[in-house]
């Protein structure tokens, strides 16, 4: 059985924590190979050929497949797939475009936000928002299509020597433009690969307090999150959230400053190493999952544990 | 133009779903329904298009059982002009799988013959996020998902993506797919008289034989569990504690 995995290139650079977890996942179902589309892509394939684990990097360079345009890159996956038992990513924003498209090309059905490879073709899956484990089967020999929800995987490191091969494919026809990237531009870690995540809530009350979270943060050199809640109260923006609808995060420690913990948040947090929430509310659900639970004022706690670290 | 908008009928959001104890799915008996969130969000940006001048029909369309009435006759209140239900299945825990519901509604786009069809980004049930990219596939359009600001232009559709890290602007072709995301806009409340007005709205009921559609699942849900559960934590008297407890556990 073959692999193909289809990296995420933003701007040229490769999404590398999530591929390299994907890898990690998946290597146990046979020979992996990468797929690099996009314009300007041989640092990216470069990067990727050097990853444990992978056997082949298939670099399609061409202006079609830039900014992971969905109907130019599933048109490209779907020339590429023949000789292929499994096509899958992770599941970013992304692929989440991308491998539906190629599935539904491919007649067959996708499988979402894969956490655990049984075998070849046997698949767990979250299902309403994190509160059930589905396995699933998907039988025959046509090609199993999946994303695969990465924060549950450690990824596999660098050190590996794969071929370089470039390859060409249909590009479809030309259906969409992109426009502009409005890329939020920060010095701290990237929230879905980074160590450390402290998220604020409706607790903190305002956009000015939430400024008590990224202290925190700097000080421990940790990522930012959010919940729903603060993001909706306009204290956050939405690309920090935290949940069902927003980033599924694994981290060492994440830490929940003022959030309540509605379901939804907690599907995106709760297989997190050590949870820790500082709410000063007793009865908050956030506590039930929580490792370490201090009930404290936050605008005096949030202070003391950053000047004390 | 005409706007088509597929709506699907899942456990409301509030309600936390329980697994049936001999691990054959979700118990959805007596659970409260309600419309998708995401789909309520598509139709009422398929409404403003349609206040706006742009849009001169919105036809919503939803794939499951004969209660998905109900949720149709919700976006009738919203300012939906007419539904089409396709019966699908006799039983709520039958889920019709996207691939079946986007041929389902390919056949419905080539017959009714929409400029854009808008849905939301995934359904909150199977959290499979793939039908409107299914659709366009099928029909061979553009798709724009996670969608948080849509504004016509001609013959394109300039779509904001919700994109890992930040936003991305597309200009995708009309027709096109286009699938909201949570901040697209802020679902109206239907007043009483225009819940009493969908009453007499037209709904047509159609099944996948009408569509010669084949709805057999191609996957086979073999077990559903409860997520394993977290171990019971500690509360931590004073941030002291909290700092020597993370410390032990090798975090700081």
């Amino acid at each position: 059985m073959t692999v193909l995995v289809i990296a995420d290139v933003n701007r040229s650079s490769l999404a590398t924590d999530s591929l390299a977890k994907t890898i990690t996942a998946v290597k146990g179902l046979g020979e992996v190979h990468i797929l690099i589309a996009g314009d300007d892509c041989e640092a990216a394939a470069a990067e990727a050929s050097g990853l444990t684990g992978v056997a082949n990097v298939l670099i399609a360079a061409n202006p079609a497949y830039a900014h992971g345009m969905a109907e130019a890159t599933a048109a490209l996956v779907v020339s590429l797939s023949s000789g292929y038992s499994h096509i899958c990513g992770a599941s970013t924003a992304f692929c989440k475009s991308v491998l539906p498209r190629v599935a539904a090309l491919l007649d067959v059905m996708v499988i979402s936000d894969v956490i655990s490879v049984i075998d070849g073709s046997t698949f767990e899956r979250p299902i309403y928002a994190g509160n059930a484990i589905q396995t699933v089967v998907a039988a025959g020999n046509a090609p199993k299509v999946f994303t695969v929800r990465t924060a549950g995987f450690a990824p596999v490191q660098a050190g590996g020597a794969a071929s370089l091969q470039a390859v060409s494919g249909a590009t479809g026809d030309a259906l969409s433009v992109w426009v502009e990237d409005k890329v939020a531009t920060s010095d701290r870690p990237e929230l879905t690969s980074a160590n450390i995540v402290v998220s604020g809530g409706r607790g903190l009350g305002s956009e000015a307090n939430f400024a008590l979270v990224e202290g925190l943060a700097d000080k421990m050199g940790a990522a930012v999150g959010a919940s729903r809640a603060a993001v909706d109260s306009g204290f956050a923006p939405n690309d920090l959230q935290v949940g069902q609808t927003g980033k599924i995060v694994a981290p060492q420690l994440y830490i929940a400053v003022g959030i309540s913990g509605a379901i939804q948040h907690l599907a995106g947090m709760r297989d997190s190493k050590v949870i820790v929430a500082i709410n000063s509310d007793p009865d908050a659900p956030i506590f039930q999952v929580a490792d370490y639970g201090l009930v404290a004022n936050l605008f005096e706690a949030i202070p003391e544990l950053e000047s004390k670290l | 133009m005409k706007i088509l908008v597929p709506v699907k009928r899942v456990a409301d959001f509030n309600v936390k779903v329980r697994v049936k104890q001999d691990g054959s799915g979700v118990d959805l008996a007596n659970v409260k329904m309600s419309m998708n969130p995401f789909d309520e969000i598509a139709v009422e940006e398929a409404v403003r298009l349609k206040e706006s001048g742009w849009a001169t029909e919105i036809v919503v369309v939803s794939i499951g059982v004969k209660k998905a009435q109900d949720t149709l006759r919700t976006a009738l209140a919203m300012g939906a002009d007419r539904a089409i239900l396709i019966e699908a299945a006799s039983d709520v825990h039958t889920d019709i799988e996207p691939l079946a519901v986007a041929k389902l509604l390919a056949c419905v786009v080539r017959e009714e013959q929409p400029g854009l069809v808008l849905t939301g980004k995934q359904a909150i049930d199977n959290d499979m996020n793939a039908t409107g990219q299914m659709l366009a596939a099928l029909l061979g359009w553009a798709q724009a998902t996670f969608a948080s600001r849509i504004s016509i232009e001609g013959t394109n559709a300039k779509v904001t993506r919700e994109v890992d890290g930040g936003l991305q602007i597309v200009n995708v072709n009309l027709p096109a797919i286009i699938t909201a995301d949570l901040r697209l806009n802020e679902p109206r409340y239907a007043s009483l008289s225009n819940v009493m007005k969908a009453k007499s709205k037209e709904l047509a009921i159609r099944t996948p034989a009408d569509y010669g559609v084949d709805v057999t699942p191609r996957l086979a849900v073999v077990r559903t569990a409860e997520p394993q559960g977290r171990k019971p934590g500690l509360k931590v008297a004073s941030v002291d504690e909290l700092i020597m407890k993370l410390k032990s556990e090798g975090v700081l």
